[in-house]
């Protein structure tokens, strides 16, 4: 059982290659049954993996890849990672269900996803920087692929292309980072563990900033943070609806996860010296996205912005992480467990309101709020999980969001009390946009578009779209009410990681 | 005593090019048109030979041969089995081109002498070699470049003969002036003549050789052929001259430039330095709107050549230096001859518009055009992104921190024009114009041993990169 982790990495990947061997004629059945069965077999091997007792990086394997330029094959899992690796097997096999009803060009859209899962997973597991950043770098060319190809219309492909221009950006600017750390370190390698033991650039020092700024500049274009976030509205209104839920709840996670996973424990001395950048930033963030997303009318954009905003208290909660002067280590324990566990809030959440969304474009072919009125009168069901879904998103006690963004505001109200003020009044500017989205889309008089195009009756969520969302809300939830299974895991690798920044 | 390092069976892999061009020319003459494909297989099984022997060469120490004038090390090794693999390719590339064409035997040969001066260009430790060397590597292009006897074609074979010759002539009044200041043409005497010779004089004649390899290599300023000859000769000629020559011409610059001048003489890396920068952001601004699919890659190459300059800058500084100059090459070879193969297998979808919806009547020419040209941007795990992963770290290594973000900004760049190519291919809902059909066999089911060993050696670069570690002696 020792490969496990690989088996949970590549499993889908092998799938997607033995699929490409069926004749894209035979039944759609055969494909979206296939990627059900293994986003079920993957969830089942996370789970196992899960309630597997152990402390510190568990399942490690490592192989020579790459000897002469210290690079080698080396996964395992942590309490930082684990918790991602399971969001990402969650939210796969609900984009799986959900997309029993496609029926464009079903092949290579299953392909597609199969690869993105293989990717996704990698990343959260890997523990060298190139192997790191392998799956970075493949998740924007899948994620190209499919915003192209199943994304709506030409503006869609702009839309890709800014995507893929913007984040290889920042993916080659962490590269340069990384280059930097390996150069740095004696002997040369690009192994995440033995750079964290060995601090290269211990001291700062000018090659130190420019390093995490490389680093930081790259990750912060996937988180993505206020400035680097105008690629996000576009990819995420124009790709399908299990595109953005895999986008929102996934990809954006590789940027978070970076800094949690490198940036901090490999530049301790940098990371506490600009701490309060990165305070500054999240805020900005907070603050902006919300704002911005309070006055979009089109309802996919408006929930891409509360992204920027959900992010920016991941940002905020990293940042006040690596201020020590005025606060204790429990605080700063507390903000770095809030901001994992913001991650996985945020992916549960915001990955079901861009399948209700998808649900929404769907039966009306628009996501103009003004062009909907009164839906709770037809679709009740409909309307009862999107309302669950915005109330979590704005962080109502008794959901995931409340959990994370308490523990954030909690930690890092002590060594930056402004910046945590002025972040709490983000979650005012959410709630008065998602209560006024509720008002907008399901109150009122029934009014549906009857623009061309529009050929269904406008049904209430099937059997397959409820089996896909109603899951992540019951998780999102769950988390909400007995956050310990989750935070026990969370913790310990917290605590270490607070212990690394503060070295 | 100088017969001791005169062993012709040093050059075996070299000789084994000349024997089968010269034989293959004869034989060629008296072959029935039909037959003239036995030609093809006599290079193609000599180019294994010399891949073999090439093999066993390698596992012996480095040595210098014939005096010191040629060189028999690990960029030789590597130069030579680059260029016999992509030979190979190249033969394959070009059956449905030219089999049973008048002038078969001719092109074969040609490719194979082209090679070989290529081959020669990399093991040149003598000027005079150097020299040598650079001619019988650019005229038997020039005459491929014109061998289909089109407008274009004469046209491109023109522009080339005339670049080349003004730039040849450049590089032996260079040679002549490095060996009236440095004394010597072999690059270990020339190293100390140079150390007291003056500085302005010196700065020329290196200048001067500099502009006939980059010439041979395609860089600014000596890339202005480039575009012509790429777009105007037939695909399979196209990517023979766009990818053969670099490799030799890389190779020598190399190593005249870590053997032979002395840095605190000429700042050379300097001058290297910015001249990557130039030919890579010059490449690939020119190729942002093109619609001729060949235009593009021609463009392309010219920046994939600053890329590998970059290497050429740290040459000697950076311990990574000759494995990134090594494997890159060797990455960029496969990854251009798979492209040239894509547009090889369509001849007659000759601009971006042409190609669109190919998915869906080739799929598999479509996932291989989009690998290529993926990995010619340089994403994992294809072999052009450990290429550019070790480039971008000797870079910052040999001090050139400030090439290794110019270069980051310039592929991010490239990532528009490929994706301008790579997307119309994969839409399907366009209304099918007329469709381009296959050349044949060959040129078709390249693109797919080529992709799938690009993506090996993306994955099992560690072994690979091992067997190039060994530094200059």
């Amino acid at each position: 059982m020792t490969a496990v982790l690989s088996l949970i990495v590549f499993l889908p990947a092998v799938v997607a290659a033995m699929l490409l061997l069926v004749p894209a004629t035979a039944p759609r059945r055969v494909f979206t049954g296939a990627w059900v069965a293994v986003s079920v077999v993957d969830l089942a091997l996370v789970v196992a993996v899960w309630l597997t007792p152990g402390t510190g990086f568990r399942f490690e394997e490592r192989v020579a890849w790459m000897p002469t330029v210290g690079i080698s094959y080396h996964v395992g899992v942590d309490g930082i990672s684990l918790p991602l690796v399971a969001l990402t097997a969650v939210l796969f096999a609900a984009c799986a269900v959900f997309a029993l009803r496609e029926n464009r060009r079903v092949k290579g859209y299953v392909a597609l996803f199969l690869a993105l899962q293989t990717v996704s997973l990698g990343l959260f597991v890997a523990l060298d920087l190139i192997l790191f950043f392998l799956f970075f770098d493949l998740s924007i060319v899948f994620m190209y692929f499919l915003i192209a190809g199943w994304g709506h219309g030409e503006r869609a492909r702009a839309a890709a292309l800014k995507f893929f221009l913007y984040t290889f950006l920042g993916s080659l600017a962490l590269l340069l980072g990384f280059i930097v750390l390996y150069l740095a370190a004696e002997p040369h390698t690009f192994d995440i563990v033995e750079l964290v033991a060995a601090d290269p650039l211990a001291g700062g020092g000018p090659a130190a900033g420019l390093a995490l700024l490389a680093i930081g500049v790259g990750l912060a274009v996937k988180t993505p943070t206020v400035p680097f976030h105008t690629w996000l509205p576009p990819a995420h209104t124009e790709a399908p609806a299990t595109g953005s839920a895999i986008l929102a709840a996934i990809l954006l996670k590789m940027g978070t996860y970076g800094f949690v996973r490198i940036a901090m424990p490999m530049l301790p001395d940098t990371w506490r010296q600009y701490a309060v950048v990165a305070v500054v930033v999240g805020v900005v963030s907070v603050l902006y996205g919300a704002l911005v997303a309070l006055a979009q009318t089109d309802l996919k954009r408006m929930i891409a912005y509360t992204s920027v905003n959900h992010m920016g208290y991941v940002v905020l909660g990293v940042g006040a992480a690596g201020i020590l002067a005025g606060s204790d280590e429990q605080a700063r324990q507390l903000a770095t467990t809030g901001a994992v566990t913001q991650m996985v809030a945020h992916g549960l959440i915001t990955g079901a309101l861009f399948l209700l969304t998808g649900v929404l474009y769907d039966r009306g072919r628009s996501y103009d709020m003004a062009a909907y009125s009164g839906l709770a009168g037809r679709t009740p069901l409909f309307a009862a999980a999107f309302a669950v879904a915005a109330f979590a998103s704005l962080g109502l006690p008794g959901f995931a969001g409340f959990i994370a963004e308490f523990q954030i505001f909690t930690g890092a109200l002590a060594s930056a009390p402004v910046a945590t003020a002025l972040a709490v009044l983000g979650i005012l500017v959410t709630a008065a946009l998602f209560l006024r989205a509720l008002q907008r889309v399901f109150l009122g008089a029934e009014r549906l578009p009857d623009a061309p195009g529009t050929p269904r009756p406008f049904a209430d969520l099937h059997l397959s779209e409820t089996a896909a969302i109603v899951p992540l809300l019951v998780l999102a939830t769950v988390i909400g009410v007995l956050p310990r299974f989750l935070l026990d895991v969370i913790e310990p690798a917290s605590r270490a990681l607070v212990e690394l920044v503060a070295r | 005593m100088n017969g001791m390092n005169e062993n012709p069976a040093a050059l075996l892999p070299e000789l084994f090019l000349l024997g089968s061009a010269v034989v293959g020319l004869l034989w060629g003459a008296w072959l029935p048109r039909t037959r003239q494909w036995l030609v093809r297989l006599l290079a193609a099984v000599a180019a294994v030979a010399g891949l073999v022997a090439t093999a066993v060469a390698a596992t012996r120490p480095d040595e210098l041969v014939f005096g010191t004038s040629y060189a028999v090390d690990t960029p030789t090794h590597a130069t030579r089995a680059i260029v016999l693999v992509a030979v190979l390719v190249a033969l394959a590339l070009s059956v449905d081109a030219t089999a049973g064409h008048r002038r078969e035997t001719e092109f074969v040969v040609l490719l194979q002498l082209g090679a070989l001066g290529t081959v020669l260009l990399g093991g040149a430790n003598d000027l005079l070699l150097l020299v040598a060397a650079f001619l019988l590597a650019s005229v038997p292009f020039y005459a491929l470049a014109g061998w289909d006897e089109s407008a274009p074609g004469t046209e491109a074979a023109m522009k080339y003969y005339l670049s080349g010759a003004f730039l040849g002539v450049a590089m032996l009044a260079g040679t002549a002036i490095l060996y009236g200041v440095g004394r010597a043409t072999g690059y270990a005497a020339l190293r100390e003549g140079l150390a007291t010779a003056p500085v302005a004089a010196a700065g020329v004649g290196l200048v001067a050789v500099l502009a006939g390899l980059l010439f041979k290599v395609g860089g600014v300023p000596g890339h202005f052929w480039v575009p012509d000859v790429t777009d105007g000769t037939p695909p399979a000629v196209a990517a023979i001259v766009t990818t053969i020559p670099k490799i030799g011409g890389l190779v020598a610059m190399y190593r005249l430039l870590s053997v032979a001048v002395p840095v605190d003489v000429l700042d050379w890396p300097l001058l290297v330095a910015v001249l990557a920068a130039v030919s890579m952001t010059l490449g690939n601004l020119a190729a942002f709107f093109q619609t001729s699919v060949q235009r593009l890659l021609a463009y392309s190459t010219i920046s994939q050549v600053g890329y590998l300059l970059i290497v050429v800058a740290v040459a000697g500084r950076a311990d990574l230096a000759q494995p990134a100059l090594l494997y890159y090459a060797a990455g960029y070879a496969v990854t251009n001859l798979g492209a040239f193969a894509v547009v090889a297998a369509l001849p007659h979808a000759r601009t971006i518009e042409d190609h669109r919806g190919m998915a869906r009547r080739h799929p598999a020419l479509a996932v291989a055009l989009a690998v290529c040209l993926l990995g010619l941007i340089g994403t994992p795990p294809t072999a052009v992104f450990v290429g550019k992963l070790v480039v971008f770290t000797a870079a910052v290594d040999g001090g050139f921190a400030w090439l290794a973000v110019v270069a980051v900004v310039n592929t991010v760049a490239s990532v528009f024009y490929y994706l301008r190519w790579i997307a119309p291919v994969f839409r399907g809902t366009d209304p099918e114009p007329a469709a381009p059909r296959a050349a044949g066999t060959w040129s078709p089911a390249l693109p797919t041993p080529a992709r799938a060993s690009r993506w090996c050696s993306g994955c099992w670069a560690g072994s690979s990169c091992r067997c190039w570690w060994r530094r200059p002696s």
